[in-house]
C-alpha cells in the first residue's frame, strides 16, 4: 500500500498535486491545489500550524469533535493574530464524563455550529502549512472520518507529530526487569512532561487552543534543542 | 474573529505594567503577540539592531548588558525589555541574551505605542529611567494622606485677634474673653502702616496664650496691670499659609506649642491649634507628645513605648510619606530627650554652665525610625571649667542616656552618647574637632563626619550648635580635599542591581539572598546628599531639605535631583512598611529584606532606585575626579 497513512517518505508536495486532481470537492480541492512545501526544505522556511482538536472520546467512529484550537507558526514565531478556536456541535449527545475534561458545557454546544460549517475557514487556515500535532492519530483520524461524513471526501495532510520526536529521543525501555534491574525511569512523552523537560511553563490542558499553543511552541523547542533549524522538513513529518 | 488566549491573558494580567489594564485589553494584546523560544545562550536582542517589539519574558531568565558589556539587569518570568530602544531610536539600546531556555512574547510596537497612548499608568512604568514611575509610585502611596495635601490656610476660620504689646494683661483677657479664643496675637504699637480693623496687619511680636496667664501670671503673682510685653512669648513660631498641615503639624511636635500664627508672607492672617489639627491627624502623635510632657519619672516615660509603636503603625496604615514618618518620630524623640532633660535638671538643679544637648544622625535631620539607638553629644559654653563642671554634666547625661534607653532608644555601639567625654566638651574643643576632621581626614574621623555633621539642638542654647554648624559649612564648603574624601566614603557602600528571583543580584552577577535596605540604598543616599550639601555651603539637615539647596546653586541638573528625592523617599517608605510590618508580627524590626518577600511592582520600582543611587553615585566619582588615582592604590 503507497499513501501518506502507510508512513514511510513520502513526496506530500507531488502527493498534494494529485490529490488536488482527483477530488470532486471544490473546498479540497482549493485546498490541495495551494500546494506544500518539498521534502528537503529547512524547517525553518516550513510554514506551519499547530494543531489540537477535543473529542467526546478516542475512537473516530464513534466520537465527535466537540472543539478546534489552531495556531499558525514557523521556527522563528508563533502568531497569536491569527489563532482560530472553535467549540463545535457534534450532533450527537454529549457524553457525560468528557464534559469536564473539556471544561466545555451543553450550552456552548448548543449553541456552536456543526463541523460541516466551518470545513471552508479551516481548510483556508490550513492551505500551505505543515501541521503540528501532539500524537498524530487524533486529529488526522478524526478529521478525516469527519471529512468522510460530511464531503464524501477523505482529508489527508502532513503532520509532524511532536510526541512522536519526544518518544523518539526518549525510547521505552525494552524490557521491564531491566527497568526494574537498573531503576532507569521512562520518561513521560505527554504534551505537559514533554514541556517541562524544555523549561516550557505549565499550562492548563484540554483546551484546543492552549494545546495548540503548547504544541507549537514544544516543536520550536525540540528543535532549537537538539535538532537544527536547517533540517529538512521531509526529515520531520509523516 | 478574537479568540481569547487565556493562558497569554492570564499571564500578562499578574505583572506590571499589565496588572493595571482591564481584561478587554488584556485579551486584545493577548491576540496581538507572537511567541518564540530561545535556547540558553542564545542572543536574543544584539546592540544596534533594530528593534520593534517589547519583549516579555514568559519563562526562563534573560541578561541584558550595557554596550560596554556591563550586566544591567538578570530578568525572568513577567519582565519586560526592548522598552528603551521602543521608545526613542527604535533600535536596540541594551543586549539581550537568554540565560536559561527562555519563551518570550513579543508585543508589536503599534500596540505597545497605543498603550502608551491610552494608558498613563503603562506608560509611567516604561518611561525611560523610571522617574517617573518612582514618582508614580511614591504619590500613590501616599495619596490618601490628606495631612501632606491641605494647606494650612484652609483651617483658618476666622481673623486672628490682637492686641498691642502696651495694653495689659487685665485688657487682653477681657478680649480673649469677649472674642472666646485662647490666644491673642500682640501688634508692635509703632509698626508702620498699622490700620486699626483693617484686617491682617504686619508687626505681629509675640503670642499671648491661656496658658500664659496660669504660668506666668497667676503663679508668679502678677498684677493685672502688667503690661503684655511681660508676660507673652515674643517672636512666636509661625507657619506660612501655604504649608501643608503636616508641617504645621510637626511645628507644633517639634517645638511643643498649641498655637501657630499662620502668616500670608509677613502678615498674620489666622492662628490654627492643636485641636484643628487633631481633626485631620488621626495618629494622634500630637496626644502623644503632650503625654510625653506630661510625665514625671523615666518609668512614666518609658510606659510610653508601646503609644510611640502603635503612632508609627497608625501612621504607615494612613499612607503618611516617608519624609512625614521620619518627622514625626524625630520629634517624638526630641520630646523624651527634651523631657528627660528637664526631669534631669530638676533633680540636679540649674546647669553651672550654659549648655546644649544635640541630636546626631538620623534624628537631627528628622528622618529617625521607629528602631533606633542614640546619637547625642553636648556642647557645652566655654566658660566650663570640667574640675567643677563635669560631675554636673556628666550625672545630667548619664540621666538622660539612661532615660532614653529606657525609652526603647538603644545605647550607641559606638559611644556616641553624651556620657562618654569625648562627646561632652565646651564649644572649642568642639571646634577644633570639627576643624581637624575636616582639615586632615581619616577613616575614623570620616566616619565621624558622617553622624556629627548631620547635628541639631535639642535643649539648651541653641546658639552653640549654631556656631558649631557654621564653623562646619564656613570650614567644608572651601575645602575640596574634604568633600573629596568625604565622597570617597560615600561610595564604601553601593546598592545592588535588583531582584532576580528569590535573589538580590549584585553588579557582578553574584546572588544574596538578603538586603540591608539602610546600607544599601537609604545610607549610602543620604551620605552623597550630605557631600553635595556641605559643597553647597547648606546649613539644612533634613535630606530633603539639603536637595532643595543643591537645587538652588545648579550643581546637578533639576531632574537628577528629583531623581534623588523620589529615590529616597520610595527607599525609605520600603524601609519603614517592612518594619511595621515586623512589628505587627511581633518582631524586632530590621533593615533586612527577603526578595521572596517583595511583590513584583515594589521590585520594579526599589530597582530603579537603586538605579537613581548608582548613578548619582557615578556623578559624585565623576565630580571628585580625585577620587580616581586614590581608587588605583
Amino acid at each position: 500500500m503507497t499513501g501518506p497513512l502507510a508512513g514511510g517518505v513520502l513526496d506530500w508536495q507531488q502527493h498534494f498535486a494529485s490529490l488536488a486532481a482527483n477530488t470532486s470537492n471544490g473546498y479540497l480541492a482549493a485546498y490541495y491545489a495551494a500546494g506544500m512545501v518539498s521534502s528537503d526544505t529547512p524547517i525553518s522556511q516550513v510554514p506551519m500550524a499547530a494543531l489540537d482538536i477535543e473529542t467526546t472520546g478516542l475512537d473516530s467512529r464513534h466520537d465527535a469533535i466537540v472543539s478546534v484550537g489552531m495556531v499558525p507558526f514557523s521556527l522563528a514565531r508563533i502568531r497569536c493574530q491569527d489563532a482560530f478556536y472553535q467549540v463545535i456541535n457534534p450532533l450527537s449527545e454529549l457524553n457525560a464524563g468528557s464534559i469536564a475534561f473539556h471544561r466545555i458545557t451543553h450550552s456552548e454546544v448548543d449553541e456552536a455550529p456543526a463541523l460541516d460549517r466551518l470545513i471552508p475557514e479551516l481548510l483556508r487556515a490550513m492551505a500551505g502549512r505543515v501541521i503540528v500535532v501532539h500524537y498524530r492519530h487524533i486529529e488526522r483520524e478524526f478529521l478525516n472520518a469527519a471529512f468522510r461524513h460530511y464531503l464524501n471526501d477523505g482529508f489527508q495532510f502532513p503532520v509532524i507529530d511532536t510526541m512522536e520526536i519526544e518518544a523518539g529521543l526518549h525510547p521505552r525501555q525494552r524490557a521491564g526487569w531491566r527497568r526494574w534491574f537498573t531503576r532507569e525511569n521512562t520518561e513521560s512523552i505527554r504534551l505537559g512532561d514533554s514541556r517541562t523537560r524544555y523549561g516550557l511553563p505549565h499550562y492548563q490542558s484540554h483546551h484546543a487552543l492552549t494545546d495548540a499553543l503548547a504544541t507549537a511552541e514544544l516543536l520550536q523547542a525540540q528543535i532549537a534543542t537538539h535538532f537544527s533549524a536547517d533540517m529538512a522538513v521531509g526529515d520531520l513529518w509523516k | 474573529m478574537q479568540v481569547e488566549l487565556l493562558e497569554i491573558r492570564n499571564h500578562l494580567a499578574r505583572f506590571p505594567p499589565f496588572d493595571t489594564l482591564d481584561e478587554d485589553v488584556l485579551d486584545g494584546i493577548a491576540s496581538q503577540i507572537e511567541i518564540s523560544y530561545f535556547r540558553a545562550g542564545t542572543q536574543i536582542l544584539e546592540f544596534e539592531e533594530d528593534i520593534s517589539e517589547l519583549h516579555y519574558v514568559r519563562s526562563g531568565a534573560v541578561e541584558i548588558y550595557r554596550r560596554n558589556g556591563e550586566l544591567y539587569n538578570r530578568l525572568t518570568e513577567g519582565d519586560i525589555f526592548g522598552h528603551f530602544g521602543l521608545l526613542r531610536t527604535r533600535k536596540v539600546r541594551f543586549p539581550a541574551k537568554a540565560i536559561e531556555d527562555s519563551l518570550i512574547y513579543l508585543i508589536p510596537d503599534a500596540v505597545f505605542t497605543r498603550l502608551c497612548e491610552s494608558h498613563d499608568d503603562f506608560a509611567d512604568f516604561v518611561e525611560a529611567e523610571g522617574l517617573s514611575r518612582l514618582q508614580t509610585a511614591v504619590e500613590r502611596q501616599t495619596k490618601s494622606n490628606e495631612l501632606s495635601k491641605i494647606k494650612v490656610r484652609k483651617l483658618i476660620s476666622r481673623l486672628p485677634v490682637t492686641t498691642f504689646s502696651n495694653a495689659t494683661i487685665q485688657e487682653a483677657a477681657q478680649i480673649m474673653t469677649s472674642q472666646s479664643v485662647s490666644s491673642l496675637l500682640i501688634m508692635d504699637p509703632n509698626a508702620p502702616s498699622y490700620e486699626p480693623f483693617s484686617g491682617p496687619q504686619p508687626g505681629m511680636t509675640g503670642i499671648l496664650t491661656d496658658r500664659d496667664f496660669r504660668t506666668r501670671m497667676v503663679a508668679e503673682g502678677l498684677p493685672a496691670q502688667t503690661l503684655v510685653s511681660e508676660v507673652m512669648s515674643p517672636n512666636p513660631i509661625t507657619v506660612q499659609a501655604d504649608d501643608t498641615v503636616f508641617e504645621a503639624m510637626l511645628c507644633m511636635l517639634r517645638n511643643n506649642i498649641h498655637h501657630l500664627p499662620v502668616l500670608h508672607r509677613h502678615r498674620p492672617i489666622g492662628v490654627i491649634n492643636l485641636s484643628d489639627i487633631i481633626k485631620y491627624e488621626s495618629q494622634s502623635s500630637l496626644y502623644l507628645v503632650n503625654s510625653i510632657f506630661n510625665k514625671q519619672s523615666i518609668a512614666g516615660l518609658a510606659a510610653l513605648l508601646p503609644d510611640v509603636r502603635a503612632t508609627y503603625l497608625r501612621m504607615v496604615q494612613d499612607e503618611a510619606s516617608a519624609q512625614m514618618i521620619g518627622g514625626a518620630i524625630s520629634s517624638i524623640g526630641r520630646n523624651f530627650s527634651q523631657r528627660l532633660l528637664e526631669l534631669a535638671e530638676q533633680e540636679l538643679g540649674p546647669p553651672p554652665v550654659p549648655y546644649c544637648f544635640m541630636a546626631l544622625g538620623s534624628m537631627a535631620r528628622d528622618e529617625q525610625l521607629v528602631v533606633t539607638d542614640q546619637d547625642n553629644a553636648l556642647i557645652l559654653d566655654d566658660s566650663f571649667v570640667p574640675e567643677q563642671h563635669d560631675d554636673y554634666f556628666l550625672q545630667l547625661a548619664t540621666l538622660v542616656s539612661d532615660g532614653l534607653a529606657a525609652c526603647g532608644y538603644t545605647y550607641c555601639k559606638g559611644g556616641i552618647m553624651a556620657t562618654n567625654p569625648k562627646w561632652r566638651q565646651p564649644l572649642r574643643v568642639w571646634k577644633n574637632y570639627f576643624s581637624q576632621w575636616i582639615k586632615q581626614p581619616n577613616p575614623e574621623t570620616l566616619l565621624n563626619a558622617c553622624i556629627f555633621f548631620d547635628l541639631d539642638s535639642v535643649h539648651g542654647e541653641a546658639s552653640l550648635v549654631d556656631s558649631l554648624r557654621n564653623l562646619l559649612v564656613d570650614e567644608a564648603s572651601r575645602n575640596e580635599p574634604f568633600l573629596a574624601s568625604l565622597a570617597r566614603n560615600a561610595l564604601n557602600r553601593t546598592p545592588p542591581l535588583g531582584f532576580f528571583r528569590t535573589f538580590v543580584m549584585e553588579k557582578d552577577g553574584e546572588q544574596n539572598n538578603v538586603i540591608n535596605l539602610k546600607r544599601r540604598g537609604t545610607a549610602p543616599l543620604t551620605d552623597l546628599i550630605r557631600v553635595h550639601a556641605l559643597a553647597c555651603g547648606s546649613k539644612a539637615q533634613n535630606s530633603y531639605d539639603r536637595l532643595d539647596a543643591i537645587a538652588a546653586t545648579k550643581l546637578m541638573p533639576p531632574e537628577a535631583l528629583v531623581r534623588l528625592r523620589y529615590a529616597l523617599e520610595f527607599l525609605s517608605i520600603v524601609r519603614i512598611r517592612h518594619q511595621a510590618a515586623d512589628l505587627e508580627m511581633g518582631r524586632e524590626p530590621d533593615n533586612n529584606i527577603e526578595p521572596e518577600k517583595v511583590p513584583p511592582a515594589e521590585r520594579h520600582n526599589l530597582k530603579e532606585a537603586f538605579q537613581v543611587l548608582s548613578n548619582a553615585q557615578k556623578f559624585l566619582r565623576y565630580r571628585y575626579p580625585s577620587l580616581q588615582s586614590s581608587r588605583t592604590l
